[in-house]
């Protein structure tokens, strides 16, 4: 089975994210670059998959020259080879710009099976791997818990807000993971230095087949008009629970009417 | 005036709380429209869309629908917006339909924006980011404006409208078939809101320190007719299931009050709530960074101060 999983560089959460005033699109600069946490989930599935039923699994990621860190802690976690999608006029593309591109390359490289998290922690849009299906025409298996491949057949139980449900097709598809799916496993020492000697090929626009007038900031179906960063939220009331803490709270609560 | 679509969010026949939110903000932005897609439809639920403002009511109550996964909504929406050329389309920000709205967008060749928070004259919304961190204003620029708008950022208000029922008819493609939904299995959660659009959460942490504890935390939310959250902690400790986490890896809640018990505030949880309307903590650790984003703050032991909030809340009401 060849097994695509696309991941995501995105800025640590745990340091300050920002959008650049020139252009409104994302400071890469500002923050460290580490890969997606669900991404994980997506590249530990895709090779457990790879484990029980064979093949062969391939990283594709979009973004900057920086985001070579992210391919290489995927092929350091077991994945074969990478495909890293990188040109200037990729820059500032939203979600439709993006599935247009990773789709593209996604036909390009060939698949059975794509892989992706079910969201980023930048974006956090969780329409990505659903604009993939639709662009590539094959059935969306979203927000997976479990995934079963039988030959050709493929089920997933689907998260949903009142439990989940049991979803079949037949493969090639793309599937989307949340966090329950797995553990990610941590690369051995191994692991990293065999990625180093794994290919990863360089795509640009022109390579993949891209029409550059459908990427780019420029060529975006949305625009961030404006942005501010959010007040800080002001100092609340903190009280010491000297046996009436849960009291004080209701108290509070009455006060805003919640009770 | 034009015509803005809403895309009904229903469960069991019931219209759920967010597409009335939906249908207040569409009203002044325009004439609203309900879609009704899938099974379920009935005088109940039209009288509530009517009640909320839906002129007019597009029914496409085939199984075909239901039974497969988000494709299908998204060929019903591109083609009534083909045919009534509306000036936007608003759907909820569930996981669901802001994927109905990304494959729609790709459908109708048309800008989506999801998260929303509110929504201006001229379609400008409001977004905010990076876990509450960044608020923006952003547009579409090409097609038919196609919205998510998070539940609880809008407050209902009620105006009747027509709600003339028009029924559609809608053949789903053998495309659109593929991945096919063949059971839905409901986890017991009694009678409590959904997590995503409930207007209250109580969430627990690691300071509830067992499943059994979390009865606690349950007994709060259900005086205050709240939803139960819970954070990574909890429920990679398994004392809570995987669904109700709350956090980057877990939904995103917006609720009118938040409650957080036990739950230190690390940034992974801080990502899934900080804009909810009202924040309280309780947490036995004064240095919790969870304090610095409450407007009410406990500092004090969750199993004395819980029960005793409960009590409280059901002597008061």
């Amino acid at each position: 089975m060849n097994i695509v999983v696309c991941v995501k560089q995105v800025p640590d959460t745990a340091t300050e994210r920002k959008l650049r005033s020139d252009d409104k699109t994302l400071d890469r600069d500002a923050a460290d670059g580490v890969i997606n946490e669900l991404c994980e989930y997506a590249v530990e599935e895709a090779l457990r998959l790879k484990e029980a039923h064979g093949g062969e699994v391939t990283v594709l990621t979009m973004g900057p020259d920086k985001a070579s860190d992210t391919i290489r802690k995927a092929l350091a976690m077991g994945a074969d080879k990478a495909v890293h999608l990188v040109d200037d006029a990729l820059h500032g593309s939203d979600a439709l710009g993006t599935s247009y591109a990773l789709a593209q390359t996604l036909k390009k490289i060939g698949f059975d099976l794509v892989v992706l998290g079910s969201e980023s922690t930048d974006a956090r849009t969780g329409v990505l791997a659903a604009m993939l299906a639709e662009r590539l025409g094959v059935p969306q298996l979203t927000f997976a818990n479990k995934v079963e491949v039988n030959g050709s057949s493929i089920a997933i139980q689907r998260v949903t807000d009142y439990g989940y449900d049991r979803v079949e097709a037949t493969l090639p598809a793309v599937v989307s993971v949340v966090e329950k799916i797995n553990d990610p496993r941590y690369p051995s020492f191994k692991g990293i230095m065999a990625a180093k000697k794994k290919p990863v090929e360089k795509l640009g626009v022109a390579d993949a087949e891209i029409d550059a007038a459908q990427v780019g900031l420029a060529n975006s179906w949305s625009e961030v008009a404006d942005f501010a960063v959010a007040p800080p939220r002001a100092a609340g009331t903190v009280v010491k629970d000297e046996g009436d803490g849960g009291v004080k709270t209701a108290d509070y609560l009455a006060s805003k009417k919640f009770v | 005036m034009s015509e803005i679509l809403v895309l009904v969010e229903h469960v069991e026949g019931q219209v759920k709380k967010v597409t009335l939110e939906l249908l207040t903000l569409a009203r002044k932005l325009g004439t609203p429209s309900a879609v009704w897609a899938g099974p379920g439809y009935s005088p109940d639920a039209k009288a509530r869309l009517a009640e909320y403002g839906a002129e007019t009511i597009y029914l496409a109550d085939s199984a075909d629908i239901n039974d497969y996964v988000v494709a299908p909504k998204a060929e019903l929406l591109a083609q009534l917006v083909s045919e009534k050329s509306p000036a936007a389309v608003l759907v909820a920000a569930t996981a669901e339909a802001k994927e109905i709205a990304g494959r729609l967008a790709i459908k109708i060749d048309s800008g989506v924006l999801t998260d929303v928070v509110g929504l201006q004259d001229g379609l400008i919304a409001d977004q905010s980011i990076f876990g509450g961190g960044v608020n923006v204003q952003s547009r579409v620029t090409k097609g038919t404006p196609i919205v998510a708008v998070r539940p609880n950022a809008t407050p209902v208000e009620a105006a009747v409208g027509a709600g003339a029922e028009e029924q559609v008819s809608v053949t789903v493609s053998e495309a659109a078939k593929s991945a096919r939904v063949v059971e839905r299995v409901k986890e017991e959660k009694g009678a409590r809101p959904e997590l995503t659009e409930a207007a209250i959460v109580v969430s627990g942490g690691r300071g509830v320190g067992s499943a059994e504890n979390f009865s606690i935390i349950e007994k709060l939310a259900d005086s205050l007719g709240a939803a139960v959250g819970a954070s990574r902690a909890a429920t990679d400790a398994g004392w809570y299931p995987h669904q109700f986490q709350v956090g980057q890896t877990g939904k995103t809640v917006s609720p009118q009050l938040y409650i957080a018990a036990g739950i230190s505030g690390a940034i992974q949880h801080r990502a899934g709530m900080q804009t909810a309307k009202t924040i309280i903590a309780i947490n036995k650790d004064p240095e919790a960074p969870i304090f610095e984003l409450a407007d009410f703050g406990v500092v004090g032991d969750l199993h004395q101060v819980v029960p005793q909030l409960t009590d409280e809340v059901v002597k008061r009401k």
